[in-house]
């Protein structure tokens, strides 16, 4: 699957998109998200979300934790939007 | 009934696309546009010197079509123009550009605020401000996340 980064979040991880393979256990995006924090400590500050601020996005459409997930699918993980 | 959504790198190709649109159908009684500049008193760092637009491709596009659309049906409209700019803009340029039609004018005037409102919750685009050479993202308001979650509350 693709994982992309967007704004600050992007900026905090240092990179703005990474391909993986679903892991083992994983079908829905919070676990998802967790496993990524474990990946590194820029991954936990980027996706730590300790404000509950932050968003995704799975195939384009916005989702929450307890979205399921396939691989192949393209998630993103990204701030609140300032557009307008 | 019509929906034209689309992303721009330079301001003066959207305006000048927009004005070319031309007349919408006989059944239009009412049109209405909003069109949002960049301010220079956007940033409580300072004065901001230029502004920058990140998206994500595919999905912006996507949301922009999602809530044209939904504009068009919630109010009936006869079309509606979505339009907004990507990468870096100077002061007093066109971010937004909304143009709609409708039979009558209170669905034209009250679709402006609806796609306004929910553009600024839903629509996937991130701003930065450059102030005194460095780049700062803006914060989202909470004033806005209320008005789009109004609109929610209203339905017809």
């Amino acid at each position: 699957m693709r994982v992309l980064y967007f704004a600050r979040t992007r900026e905090l991880l240092g990179a703005g998109q990474e391909d993986l393979c679903l892991p083992e256990g994983i079908r829905e995006v919070g676990e998802l998200r967790r496993h990524l924090c474990g990946l590194s400590p820029r991954h936990a500050l980027a996706l730590g979300d300790r404000q509950g601020q932050l968003r995704v996005a799975v195939n384009h459409h916005l989702v929450g934790e307890a979205h399921p997930l396939a691989d192949g699918d393209e998630v993103a993980f990204f701030p609140p939007v300032t557009g307008g | 009934m019509e929906t034209w959504v689309e992303l721009f790198q330079d301001s003066e190709a959207m305006a000048t696309r927009l004005a070319t649109w031309g007349p919408p159908s006989s059944a239009a009684g009412a049109e209405a546009s909003f069109g949002g500049r960049v301010r220079a008193d956007l940033a409580e760092e300072g004065e901001v010197e230029a502004l920058r637009l990140e998206h994500y491709p595919g999905m912006t596009e996507a949301a922009m079509q999602g809530l044209a659309q939904a504009a068009l049906s919630r109010f009936g409209l006869e079309r509606i123009a979505l339009l907004h700019r990507v990468g870096e803009l100077a002061m007093g340029e066109l971010i937004v550009a909304i143009s709609v039609a409708s039979s009558h004018r209170q669905a034209s005037l009250e679709a402006l605020t609806f796609v306004m409102d929910r553009l600024k919750e839903e629509v996937p685009l991130w701003k930065q401000v450059r102030v005194a050479g460095a780049w700062h993202w803006v914060d989202p308001k909470a004033s806005d996340a209320a008005a789009a979650e109004a609109w929610c509350a209203q339905r017809p």
